[in-house]
Order: structure tokens, then C-alpha cells, then sequence
């Protein structure tokens, strides 16, 4: 397969699913397989994801869907399940943590994973078992993925990145300065448009211009990114992989078809998304103490307001009444776009929900929340529902991609 | 404005109003205290918009006069100078600014007009009765630890005082709770109280009435509506807002049908709580109970770190118990306790449970247990 002096020696990896949406529609629907797929739309259309055979066409992501229906008019355009690329994307991770604790996601579909140390208990150096692994998700999950391994997270991003999609690439330390040295400014890691266009006043081009300069140079014009120029320019990436920290907070969020200014529009989503939150947090057998509520406007300003509860919850009653409590402060004609609700303060849920002294509602309303649960568990998610989203299931599924 | 007292009257006083005052503020005025000053005395008030203080501290004048300056810089001032120094304060011309000079030192602190402080209207009080200073203490002292921090159930952020006929006579009666503790505490209603609105004091105006009914022997007087209440301590006068809400029905919580009693030793008991507790990390895991004849074995198990077990003799006679409860609660309920014995009166081990002194009824506490 591969020959690499290094091979032996890297263990640091990025894993990147390729055209993850569009590949697992198109694994859903085989009709798609050879068409050019889209994903995206709702009436804020942009392209979220467009597979190999659009990106030909010229179609890339974050692109408005008219261009890119221009650029590619055979296209099909698939509106995205999030859900399902979450569960999908939840699928890879654990065939992940199976090799090794050291994953650190950066999304729904990539990861950096050391494999440092793992060499005896997988009999084989690390390129073998992450080949495997390729492999593997191919065949379990029906879908691919592309390999970077290096010495470095900087390179091994950029690894998994050169030979796309279906791809494994290795840098080692040994070419990490050479191969940079052609490279365009922008791979570096925090390098985007503005401040490409900022080294370009400088006339700095290339990576091999910045491996020329003095860091008090660069650290001069461009502050602390310009140490990370140096550092990275040259191939010195310190930071080590971070097995993803214990979470900090459980939320959920959508933004809407059309903005939403009124209670009675707001009211159904906050409960459909206070009872995902609610689920999740079941799930993982934790609780929240502060509950925080997300609205962005429709001029996307952002508003958060946050409430502590007096004990953690994890009862999706609590979390609604708490935000409905939030979110009549915050009504008052503005328009949403995005309405979201979370917890933070997370402890185990040995604590959560105590009984109370003098409200014996809630109680009561936890009860009912349980009997509401195993009813949901035995005949499914819509067996059952409150009047809040009776009628209107289609609130609870985010109404755009880039939800989750 | 030109004043001069001793430091340690100038400091009593501020040291009273200075704690009204908020660290952060929006309006730059609630950051100062008012100084007026006119025949023998200064008066100090502060105020938060809902509660204000103020007090009289004997001084010459030398000219009348009013102005405000930032409370908490006055008080570092003051509170740094040498014991028994004489203090000179004095405006200037304009009133635009106020110097501060005791000894050798001397300060010049910017004001603003005493004509933007804010005045908490007091209103017309319905009702006026006189209390001990060490009985109102007890009032506040044994249910305060149960208000509760809980912003979303507002009304239960204050102490709840109001009169009820019980056991043949009026009491004046204070409850708190949090939902998981109540704490109820009373005293034969003083002359005047009768028919008083029941009235949520909030829980900062509880923590300034602490501090001030500290002095033993004094006579407070209160008077109170239902939105204001208003307490005379010396001279010192507290006026607040009251908590706009309705507290629960707190009589329904007290459990009345009990049946398993325990009685314990209080010290040796709060001692064996605070022994074993040490083994859990976090504040407020539960300590399991677990009753039998003539004894209790209590029991915290830490996953993290381990465990911990304490046996301890005690009167009972009833069937077997196992109960959990929130350590901190239980150290709290003790500490508030005064005999030498705690009664316990427990149902099971999901139903509040009742702790009061041996032989004094009229103090009681509710805890909620937690499961174990």
C-alpha cells in the first residue's frame, strides 16, 4: 500500500469523512450513486455538501443554491436529515474510540486520533490499523473516509486533505519543511481570507517565505498569529491530541424556515427542542443545573440568557417552563431566525429532581414525564406528545443544515 | 457642609449603610451615601431601591448642610484612619466635592448632588408593633439558612412572618424554605401585630437586620404594610420592599403523622455528620441513616474516594429505617437546634422528615430526604 520512512514512527492522525452528507444519501438511496448530489436548500438555500461528481461541476459548499444549480442544473438537491448524519457521524466516532481514547472530534465528521502506545494491543503500527479502519467503515457504514497521518496535527489535517477523497496520506518529519515551503499561506490553520489578504500587502505568498523570517518579525506585524506563522510554517505543532473533555453543556438549536417573532410560533420549538435536550441527557444519565436560552435575531444578533435552577435537571418539563420563562422576556415583536436551548452546570444524575417540599406539581409533571418516556420507548418517539408540539412534528427536526 | 465627629461614631454608622450599597452599580448615585447634616447630628443613608438604611451619628455641626459621596470609599477611608482621631468633614463651595481630613491625612472625594438621591417612599404603614432585639434575632436566625438562592421561585427568597392562631394564643411566625428544608420558627405575637398581612422579607434585608439586631436588649420597632417594612433599631432605621408573591402553604408540608421517633444527642450527632461527610467531595451528598433499636449507623459512600461510617447510640424503638439526607442540611438543622437532645419523627425514607429540640415544639424543621 504505502511506503514511508517514517510510517513506523507517526501516530498522529485526521480522519475526515468524505462528502459525509452527500455520501450517506447517496448510501441511503442508490439511484443517487452516479448523479450529482446536493445537500442543502430549505429557502435559505446554500450548499452544504455536494458530492465528488457535483464538485466537478464546480459546486462547493457554503455556495447559494441557484449558483450552484447553474453551475450543475442535472444536480439532485437533498434537503439535509441531520439527525441522521449525527447518528451516522456518532457510528464513526465509537469505531474511533474502539482503536484508541485519544480522539479528539472537530465535527460531526472528523477527528484527530493518537495511536501512540496502541502498537501492541493492535499488533500492528498505527498506518496499518488506521488502513484497517478505512476499511472498516467502508464496509460496516457504507461510506468513505480520507487518512492524514503525520508527526503533528497541522500536517495531519493537511495530510488527510492532499489525496481526497478515499485517500491516505502520510508527511513525516523529514519532508514537513520542504513540502510546506510551495505551499499557499492559507493551509496554515487560522489563515483565512482577511488575513491572506493582509500577508499578501506584505507580499507573503507562500509558507516558504514565512520559513525565512525571524519570529520576532512575524510576531512583530501580526502579533500572536504570527508566532503560530513561524511555528507552523516550519512544521512545529506542540499541541497534542484531546480526547474530547467531559461535556460542558447539552443544547439544542434550529434556525428557522422563516423568521419567527410570535409565542405561539417560538412556544412548539422550544418544547420539541427542550424534550431532544431532555432525551440526551437521559441517555448520558446526567443533569444540568443553569439553563441557557439562544435566540439570534433576525439581523443575527445573538441573545443568551441563562437561568440556575435550584437543583440539576434533566426533565425536558423543567427545561421548557425555565426557557418558556426566559423567552417571554425576550418576545417583543423582534424576529428570530435561530431559537436554541440548552443546559450547563452538568453534574450525574443521582441528584437531579429532587422532590420538593412545596410544589408537588412538578412532581407530578415529573411522573407524567416518565410515563411519557417508557410509552415513547416502547411504540416510538411519536406515540406520544404534548400539546405544545401536537400537530406540528415537523419542529422538532432542525429546519436547516448546520443544526445539531 | 462642614462637620466634625469622632472616627470610630463616623465608622459604626458607615459600617451600618456602607453593606446596602452595591460593589456595581448602573446608576452612579447608588454608589454613594447621602451625609446631611443639621442640629447636633449627621445622618447616613444608603440605599439599593429596595432597601435603604439610615442612621444618626452624634456631631458638631459647624454648618448644616447635604451632599452625597461613594459609600465604599468613604468607609475604606474612614475604617484606615487612626483609632480615636477626629474627623472633619467639609464640602466645598460648589458642592462638587467633599474633603475628608482627620490628623495629618486628608482626602477630597467627588459628590453628587444630594438632590438626585433616591427616596424610598415609604408609604402609609398599617401595622406597628414593638419587639425585643434578641427575640426578632431569633426570628431571623432560625429559618434563614433555608431561604432560598432560587431565582425562578422568587417568593421563596425571603423569610415569610406573619401571625397565626395556634395552641390558644397568637404567634408571630417566621418560615423559609428552599424546597428541600423549611425552617419554622415563633413567638407569642407582640401588641399590634394582630391581623398583619402576611409578608416575605427579602433575603438581603434579612442579612442587614441580622447584623444590626446583634446588640442585645434594644427595642425594635416595626412597622410594616403590605408592600413596605420598616424596622427601628437605635438609631438606625431599615426600610425595604417586601417580596410581591404569595408563599406556599408551608402547613401542608409539616408532616403531622410521623410515627418513628429518634432521639439523639445534638453535639454527638452533628460531630458524627460532620466526621463522615469529610469523605464526600462535593457539598451536599447524602448521608444515609440507618436506624435501629437503640442505635444509628451513619454511612457516606464516595465512589471517588471511599467511604465512611460512624455508629452512634440513640433512643428508638420503632421498625427499621435506612434514610438519606443532604449532610450540609442536617449540620444546618443542628446548628440552629439549642437543647441537647434532637427528635427526629420520620415516616419513610421518601416522606419529609421532622426534627425539632426535645421538649421545645414551637421551633421546627422539615428536611426532604435524598435517595441513598
Amino acid at each position: 500500500m504505502l511506503a514511508h520512512a517514517e510510517l513506523d514512527r507517526l501516530s498522529l492522525a485526521h480522519v475526515d469523512c468524505d462528502a459525509f452528507y452527500a455520501s450517506v444519501e447517496k448510501r441511503d438511496n442508490p439511484a443517487l450513486r452516479d448523479r450529482p448530489v446536493i445537500i442543502g436548500g430549505g429557502k435559505r438555500g446554500v450548499v452544504s455538501t455536494a458530492c465528488y461528481i457535483a464538485r466537478i461541476h464546480g459546486v462547493r459548499s457554503a455556495m447559494p443554491m441557484f449558483k450552484a444549480l447553474e453551475a450543475c442544473p442535472e444536480a439532485v438537491v437533498v434537503k439535509p436529515d441531520m439527525e441522521k448524519y449525527s447518528r451516522v457521524g456518532r457510528q464513526v466516532r465509537s469505531m474511533m474510540e474502539a482503536l484508541t481514547p485519544m480522539v479528539e472530534p472537530l465535527s460531526i465528521d472528523e477527528a484527530f486520533l493518537d495511536l501512540a502506545g496502541t502498537e501492541k494491543l493492535h499488533g500492528a503500527p498505527a498506518a496499518l490499523v488506521l488502513a484497517r479502519f478505512a476499511r472498516q467503515v467502508e464496509e460496516e457504514v457504507g461510506i468513505t473516509v480520507s487518512v492524514g497521518l503525520s508527526y503533528c496535527k497541522f500536517l495531519a489535517k493537511v495530510a488527510s486533505d492532499l489525496d481526497k477523497p478515499r485517500g491516505f496520506s502520510v508527511i513525516g518529519q523529514e519532508e514537513a519543511v520542504s513540502f510546506l515551503q510551495k505551499q499557499p499561506v492559507t493551509l496554515i490553520w487560522g489563515v483565512g481570507k482577511a488575513f491572506a489578504a493582509t500577508l499578501g500587502k506584505d507580499g507573503i505568498r507562500t509558507i516558504g517565505q514565512l520559513q525565512t523570517m525571524e519570529r520576532n518579525e512575524l510576531m512583530r506585524r501580526y502579533g500572536t498569529m504570527g508566532d503560530r506563522l513561524y511555528h507552523l510554517s516550519r512544521g512545529m505543532d506542540e499541541r497534542g491530541v484531546k480526547p474530547r473533555s467531559e461535556a460542558k453543556s447539552v443544547s439544542s438549536e434550529t434556525t428557522f424556515n422563516t423568521d419567527l417573532s410570535r409565542m405561539e410560533d417560538l412556544v412548539p420549538v422550544l418544547r420539541a427542542l427542550s424534550e431532544r435536550v431532555s432525551a440526551r441527557l437521559k441517555e448520558a444519565d446526567i443533569a444540568g443545573r443553569t439553563v441557557v436560552l439562544k435566540l439570534k435575531t433576525a439581523e443575527f444578533r445573538l441573545r443568551t440568557r441563562n437561568r440556575q435552577l435550584g437543583d440539576p435537571t434533566r426533565l425536558a418539563d423543567r427545561i421548557f417552563h425555565t426557557g418558556l420563562e426566559l423567552l417571554k422576556r425576550e418576545v417583543d415583536g423582534t424576529r428570530f431566525r435561530l431559537l436554541g436551548i440548552g443546559v450547563s452546570d452538568l453534574t450525574d444524575a443521582g441528584r437531579a429532581d429532587p422532590q420538593d417540599l412545596v410544589d408537588g406539581l412538578s412532581h407530578k409533571r415529573a411522573l407524567a414525564e416518565g410515563a411519557i418516556d417508557s410509552l415513547r420507548e416502547k411504540f416510538g418517539k411519536q406515540a406520544v406528545e404534548t400539546g405544545y408540539t401536537f400537530g406540528r412534528s415537523k419542529v422538532a427536526r432542525p429546519q436547516r443544515d448546520g443544526d445539531d | 457642609m462642614r462637620v466634625i465627629l469622632e472616627r470610630s461614631t463616623l465608622l459604626k454608622s458607615l459600617n451600618h449603610v456602607h453593606r446596602v450599597v452595591e460593589r456595581r452599580n448602573t446608576i452612579p448615585i447608588l454608589s454613594n451615601v447621602l451625609l446631611s447634616a443639621d442640629g447636633a447630628s449627621l445622618q447616613l443613608k444608603a440605599t439599593d431601591l429596595d432597601l435603604e438604611v439610615t442612621e444618626a451619628a452624634g456631631a458638631t455641626i459647624e454648618q448644616a448642610g447635604a451632599t452625597t459621596v461613594p459609600a465604599h470609599l468613604l468607609y475604606d477611608i474612614v475604617r484606615k484612619l487612626p483609632d480615636g482621631a477626629e474627623v472633619m468633614l467639609k464640602t466645598d463651595e460648589d458642592g462638587n466635592a467633599m474633603s475628608v481630613m482627620a490628623g495629618r491625612s486628608s482626602f477630597r472625594l467627588q459628590c453628587l448632588p444630594q438632590s438626585d438621591f433616591p427616596e424610598l417612599s415609604a408609604g402609609n404603614f398599617s401595622h406597628i408593633f414593638r419587639l425585643d432585639s434578641a427575640d426578632l434575632k431569633a426570628l431571623i436566625e432560625k429559618t434563614q439558612f433555608a431561604i432560598s438562592t432560587e431565582e425562578t421561585r422568587y417568593y421563596l427568597n425571603g423569610i415569610f412572618l406573619h401571625t397565626i392562631e395556634s395552641e390558644g394564643s397568637l404567634k408571630l411566625r417566621s418560615v423559609a424554605t428552599d424546597g428541600h428544608r423549611l425552617a419554622r420558627a415563633e413567638m407569642e405575637a407582640p401588641a399590634g401585630s394582630e391581623g398583619m398581612p402576611g409578608i416575605i422579607i427579602p433575603r438581603k434585608t434579612v442579612g442587614e437586620l441580622q447584623k444590626l439586631v446583634d446588640a442585645p436588649d434594644v427595642a425594635v420597632t416595626v412597622e410594616l404594610s403590605d408592600t413596605k417594612i420598616r424596622f427601628t433599631i437605635g438609631s438606625v432605621i431599615l426600610t425595604s420592599k417586601l417580596i410581591d408573591g404569595t408563599f406556599p402553604d408551608y402547613q401542608r408540608v409539616i408532616p403531622t403523622g410521623n410515627d418513628k421517633q429518634l432521639v439523639i444527642d445534638r453535639q454527638t450527632f452533628a460531630s458524627a455528620v460532620d466526621r463522615v461527610s469529610t469523605i464526600s467531595s462535593e457539598r451536599g451528598r447524602a448521608v444515609k441513616l440507618t436506624i435501629a433499636e437503640g442505635q444509628v449507623t451513619l454511612t457516606v459512600n464516595n465512589p471517588d474516594s471511599g467511604s465512611a461510617t460512624e455508629e452512634l447510640a440513640a433512643d428508638y424503638e420503632s421498625d427499621p429505617i435506612e434514610i438519606g439526607f443532604n449532610a450540609r442540611y442536617l449540620l444546618d438543622v443542628a446548628a440552629q437546634l439549642s437543647g441537647g437532645n434532637a427528635r427526629f419523627l420520620l415516616a419513610d425514607a421518601g416522606s419529609p422528615t421532622l426534627v425539632q429540640d426535645e421538649g421545645d415544639e414551637s421551633t421546627l424543621y422539615v428536611l426532604m430526604p435524598m435517595r441513598v
